[in-house]
């Protein structure tokens, strides 16, 4: 009964923080503390059916062949009908536990993060929106409402992003972040468009049966170009190579924002899709090697990246990136199991990178570059803790939650390539070097004098321990509790830990940690010298590889440039011709104005010539009668 | 040939010929005044006597008819009311004319020039 | 025939207009009142119409037929269907909206609001007539307000007003001239003389009945196509479309984007494909082509402008580019995505022009350059930004999003390239109108812009109307879907029929 009464009201779960959002948009929006119990009361309460979700798929009989579906005809035309509803299997109820609980965490977080902010209201407004569209989009049952929900998550980011919107680096931010996924959308648009055209249907359930049918009859050839379409989406969402340029900008967000966006909504979008869609991509062979070889390529790409980079925040939004691609690379290598523990485990420990250094920015007043911290262990002893906890994580170091994810990965990866898997183990190395520099040179070493930083304020604490907690002991519940039997795709997968490659990586995660110790807390080696022995590599990794300069050459050649041009040939073309028209008559008609001079006598003159050539003419005509008719007179 | 006397006898009988003579006449000098006047009164005037020269052609040939009715001489009162009621017109026109230009020389007076 | 609900919705206007005539000039509340309440009330019984139209029966109803001229077969005749319904709930919506966005104009209000009645009763005439000859009159009727109204209240900025105003009204005209030679044409070959109607139901049957050949129709087609196609702004004749939008007064670049434009739209559908099929097919490729030209072609040029009434005038040039290929790819999906596209547009240009309005009767600047920032000054006017540059942009959610959906699933099939070039139109929107949107809305405070006050009281009604309609219809698309899969679905027969039918490229497609 329980369990029935939970899954016909899944859909709630989204409504709820939507409820949340007209509610303080209308109502309360310019009440900071109504706003936030408002939304938080609602994230609660849809955390609390999520949970309901979860106990009646894990105790029911709901697996990811045979989810629990329920929809409703949204619109119709002709043949094509679209639903909305909710599609509940423990792949969904993974993410809403994932989306409800992390956003709920960052809502009560913002509480204290945003106290001084008078743009609050809208602040949880428009959280509360993130996470309702996010929620839409994991519940989806088709691939219609999956594009609907996909654009409001980017609407929503793009809202938080600029959301200090006087801020002109925010404002370029989020537009960027918009436009960015936009060109991911586009394909995603024509692929979800294919597949209509060809299947008549978006039902996942229905392509479910339908694809694998089409694919036997005709071949892989048509679904593959599908596919690769399908997979833009989620490059530009997920921030894959080459579109994961809005990644590291989305951070001109608040930090709560930041945490959201990077762990929970929005990037994590891209990565769902490929697994909900994995009953399309896993029988395209060139798709999943596209999908493995990008995922691993971004990966270690960004790893490159955070490890020059100097806003505490950037060096996390690569690390996002990085890990994203983790998942991608788990994806294309057949793991779908892989890639959603991942998911999870990382939406815990990301988002509580996140809001630590949301803290410490917090505590260090706006100042965001890690070389202008230091000695903050002592003063922000819990952060400091949580953030220790988030970087082993994130390292891959046991019993962390992210040693169990990783090595699932790296152990499905060694299993189809061994590039691949030397990639990943290689990026493994430079995350724990990377996050542990940002450790060290943030919370080790002397702090600056007159350093203003105290420990954080209660509202902020309590998600960080939360978090924390859950970092600690999500990999070895997942392990243990057999993740894998839960969500798979095709078969159930065997959770085991493959030593030798575990070990490799964590003995590689251990020796990241040491170096980084060495240079930057021993300062045995001096960071500048190895920077200058890098030269060239420092400079590309430092400026990101110029991909950002390369794009914004792009936009001024190919839409600026171009658009001039044609407003040149709009104005002096086509409305030249129109004006040319025009004066062709002008120029006739001046012709004709001799006959109009103005003079009354001339028109009389005129008028009455006229008559003399008529009266002319119908004697004329009359004598021509009269002549035929010969001798009638 | 017909000799002088008849042909005094035809032009001194008077006839439908002279009434059209006549009104050719006039109907040419109104014409002529149209065309070189140029004070808008002497024009309004030539327009009179045009107008004046139908009229007599109307009688005429209503006279001349060898039918009784009298159609030609309705027309020509028909005719006669509306150039009172042009003259009137006319005459008020030239009036706000010489009003706002200081003139009534139809020379200047080419504003319609296109 | 009971209550002549469609009478009344045209003549309230007029009747309006005409007690304006007698009003005094200072009075203007009283003015501005009446028209206010003549267009609420064509706006409610709109409403009734919409909500008690029977979308299971279909076809038109609320009809009322008055024999006119017998002698040339006309008759004053009304009635909606499933596809003027829904452009006559939109005239009617944002007729209320442009009075309410010119409540606050002070030069000769007497003389505004009475052209300005007159042309709504024009517009919505065009969409109830059930008769080609009453379509054309309400048609003429609508251009000479539009004229004096630029002249009048119009602005001039990159062109003169009078230069707007004259392109406008030309461009107009000699669509119509094209339009009205075609029209006769059909008039003349549908009947022979005693029979002979303008009746556009008539027509229709007499072209099922073949008496119109083939090569008639394509000819036929290609004058309708000039007129109807030069009214919806199609690619070469467009460039009326900015430069009058610039021109002209708020709330005619309301009334024209909105509505008028979509007479177009409509009259291709209506008449162009409904009496000539075969020419409609035949043209198809042409329009497709046209389309995508449309799309592309304007998005970029929306890209390099300063004004922001060039930038919403370029980007509906851009969205009709949507409703064409819609109609080109003649099936029920794409033509059915075709009239709510042009819902969709005319709702949210006009809310454009309104909130553009309302900016430039504060700050007289609409210069991108000129302005930054307005949301700290003006929050409720950035809502409406937002909300009509959002629903340009195509989110779902909103009303843009389901129409691009179903023209893009309708047309897809039919022409592949020209399908993905247009739905590449996605992401250059999203560039002009985010740039639009982050540079006027967004950025530091400028002091300059302190003194003006947000909307408030009136000035938000605008706002509020359209917005409703905009948000109501995205969140249920069935409320516009409904109405207009009723109106076209019967044309699926007929589309069936032309399926293979012979056009521009050859043979078969």
């Amino acid at each position: 009964m329980f369990s029935d009464f939970m899954l016909t009201h899944a859909w709630l779960i989204p409504l709820l923080p939507a409820l949340a959002f007209l509610w303080i948009g209308f109502f309360t929006r310019l009440h900071k503390k109504r706003s936030a119990a408002i939304a938080i009361t609602m994230s609660s309460l849809s955390f609390l059916l999520a949970c309901g979700v979860t106990w009646a798929v894990l105790s029911g009989p709901i697996t990811m062949e045979t989810p629990f579906v329920q929809k409703t005809l949204w619109f119709e035309i002709g043949s094509v009908r679209i639903f909305m509803g909710s599609l509940v299997d423990p792949l969904t109820a993974m993410m809403l536990m994932v989306v409800t609980m992390v956003s709920l965490l960052v809502q009560i977080y913002s509480v204290g993060y945003m106290a001084h902010d008078p743009g609050a209201g809208r602040f949880f407004a428009f959280l509360s929106l993130f996470a309702a569209s996010m929620l839409g989009l994991v519940i989806a049952v088709n691939f219609a409402q999956l594009y609907v929900f996909w654009e409001l998550v980017g609407l929503c980011s793009y809202l938080l992003i600029g959301f200090y919107y006087d801020k002109v680096s925010a404002r370029e931010a989020a537009k960027k972040a918009f436009i960015t996924t936009r060109i991911g959308d586009f394909g995603l648009l024509l692929g979800i468009l294919l597949l209509q055209i060809t299947f008549g249907t978006l039902d996942f359930q229905e392509l479910k049966v339908l694809v694998p049918a089409y694919i036997w009859i005709s071949g892989t050839s048509f679904m593959t170009i599908v596919g690769l379409l399908l997979f833009i989406g989620p490059i530009g969402k997920s921030g894959q190579f080459p579109l994961h340029v809005w990644l590291p900008d989305a951070m001109e967000g608040p930090t709560p924002v930041s945490a959201l966006i990077h762990a929970a909504t929005m990037v994590v979008a891209g990565v769902y899709l490929v697994g909900r869609a994995y009953f399309i991509f896993s029988a395209l062979p060139v798709v999943m090697n596209v999908i493995a070889w990008l995922g691993g390529f971004t990966a270690f790409f960004a790893a490159t990246i955070a490890l020059t980079q100097r806003p505490i925040k950037r060096i996390l939004a690569y690390s996002t990136i990085s890990q994203l691609g983790y998942m991608m690379l788990a994806l294309g290598v057949g793991s779908l199991t892989a890639s959603m523990f991942h998911l999870m485990t990382h939406a815990f420990f990301k988002a509580l990178l996140f809001l630590c250094a949301g803290a410490v920015i917090e505590a260090m007043q706006d100042e965001a570059d890690i070389f202008k911290m230091g000695g903050l262990r002592k003063k922000m002893p819990v952060t400091f803790a949580a953030m220790t906890i988030g970087v082993l994580a994130i390292s891959g170091l046991p019993p962390f939650a992210g040693f169990f994810s990783k090595d699932e990965i790296l152990g499905a990866a060694a299993a189809v390539s061994t590039p691949l898997y030397l990639l990943g183990t290689l990026t493994a190395f430079l995350t724990a070097f990377y996050m542990a520099r940002l450790l060290f040179v943030t919370f080790f070493g002397e702090a600056s004098p007159g350093c203003p930083a105290t420990e954080t304020n209660a509202f902020m604490r309590w998600p960080l321990i939360v978090l924390a907690v859950l970092s600690c002991v999500s990999g070895l519940w997942g392990h243990f509790a057999g993740f894998g039997e839960w969500v798979y795709f095709g078969a159930a997968e065997e959770t085991g830990i493959d030593w030798v490659i575990a070990g490799t990586s964590t003995v590689l995660s251990l020796v990241a940690i040491g170096l980084a110790y060495e240079i930057y807390v021993a300062k045995r080696w001096s960071a500048y010298e190895i920077s200058q022995r890098f030269g060239v590599l420092y400079t590309l990794s430092f400026n990101k590889y110029y991909i950002d300069e390369f794009y914004t050459l792009l936009r001024r050649t190919f839409c600026d440039g171009l658009g001039r041009i044609l407003y040149w040939i709009d104005l002096h073309v086509i409305d030249g011709i129109v004006n040319g028209l025009a004066r062709l008559v002008g120029v006739l008609s001046t012709i004709f104005t001799f006959l109009q001079n103005g003079q009354v006598q001339r028109y009389v003159a005129v008028f009455y010539g006229g008559v003399i050539v008529l009266v002319a003419y119908s004697l004329f005509y009359a004598y021509k009668v009269l002549t035929l008719l010969g001798g009638a007179f | 040939m017909i000799s002088f006397v008849e042909m005094m006898h035809l032009a001194l009988h008077v006839g439908l010929p002279h009434f059209l003579l006549l009104s050719a006449v006039l109907f040419a000098i109104g014409l002529f005044g149209l065309f070189t006047k140029k004070g808008i009164i002497a024009v309004l005037m030539c327009i009179e006597l045009m107008l004046n020269a139908v009229n007599i052609n109307f009688i005429a040939f209503n006279h001349y008819m060898p039918a009784t009715d009298l159609s030609g001489q309705l027309m020509a009162l028909f005719s006669i009311a509306v150039a009172a009621a042009e003259v009137a017109i006319g005459l008020a026109l030239a009036f706000r004319i010489y009003h706002d230009h200081h003139t009534v020389n139809v020379d200047d007076l080419n504003h319609l020039k296109g | 025939m009971g209550f002549p609900l469609l009478s009344v919705v045209f003549l309230a206007p007029l009747a309006a207009a005409l007690f304006l005539c007698f009003l005094s000039r200072d009075a203007r509340d009283v003015i501005r009142k009446t028209a206010a309440g003549a267009m609420t009330l064509t706006l409610l019984l709109t409403i009734y119409a919409y909500v008690s139209y029977d979308t299971a029966m279909g076809g038109m109803q609320f009809t009322e037929s008055i024999p006119w001229i017998t002698d040339l077969g006309v008759s004053y005749s009304l009635g909606v269907d499933g596809i003027s319904l829904p452009m006559l709930f939109l005239t009617e919506v944002i007729g209320l909206a442009a009075v309410f966005s010119s409540w606050n104009i002070d030069k000769r209000p007497k003389e505004f609001f009475i052209l300005l009645l007159v042309l709504i009763a024009g517009v919505s005439g065009t969409f109830i007539a059930r008769d080609l000859f009453i379509f054309l009159l309400c048609y003429e009727v609508v251009v000479i307000p539009i004229y004096i109204m630029v002249l009048i209240w119009g602005s001039t900025k990159r062109v003169t007003k009078e230069y707007a105003g004259i392109k406008l009204t030309i461009y107009l005209l000699m669509g119509s001239a094209f339009m009205l030679v075609g029209i006769v044409a059909l008039y003349l070959q549908a009947y022979p003389q005693p029979l002979r109607t303008f009746d556009i139901e008539a027509l229709i049957a007499a072209s099922q009945m073949g008496s119109f050949s083939e090569s008639f129709q394509i000819f036929t087609f290609f004058l309708l196509l000039l007129g109807f196609g030069s009214l919806l702004s199609m690619f070469p004749f467009h460039s009326w479309s900015p430069d009058g939008y610039a021109g002209a007064p708020t709330a005619v670049s309301m009334i024209h984007a909105g509505v008028l434009k979509k007479i177009g739209g409509y009259g291709l559908i209506r008449l162009g494909l409904l009496v000539l099929p075969l020419g409609a097919k035949f043209w198809a490729p042409l329009i497709a082509g046209l389309a995508m030209i449309n799309v592309l072609y304007a998005a970029y040029i929306a890209m390099v402008q300063k004004d922001l009434k060039y930038i919403v005038g370029y980007s509906s040039v851009s969205h009709m580019g949507y409703v064409l290929l819609g109609f080109a790819a003649l099936n029920v999906v794409s033509i059915s995505g075709a009239v709510a596209n042009m819902v969709a547009h005319g709702i949210m240009a006009s809310l454009f022009f309104s909130q553009i309005g309302f900016i430039y009767e504060k700050t007289h600047l609409r210069s991108i350059p000129e302005l930054c920032g307005l949301a700290h000054q003006m929050p409720r006017l950035t809502i409406g930004f937002m909300l009509a540059g959002l629903a340009s942009v195509g989110l779902p959610g909103l009303i843009g999003f389901v129409p691009e959906f179903t023209i893009f699933v309708g047309s897809f099939a039919a022409y592949p390239v020209f399908a993905v070039l247009a739905i590449s139109g996605i992401i250059f929107t999203a560039l002009y109108i985010l740039r639009m949107l982050a540079k006027v809305l967004f950025g530091p405070k400028s002091d300059r812009f302190d003194g003006y006050q947000d909307e408030r009281g009136i000035e938000m009604l605008p706002l509020i109307l359209l917005g409703i309609v905009l948000v109501g219809m995205g969140l249920f698309p069935e409320l516009l879907m409904g109405v207009i899969s009723s109106g076209v679905e019967p044309i699926a027969p007929l589309l069936e029929q032309i399926a293979d039918a012979p056009t521009l490229l050859g043979g078969v497609r």
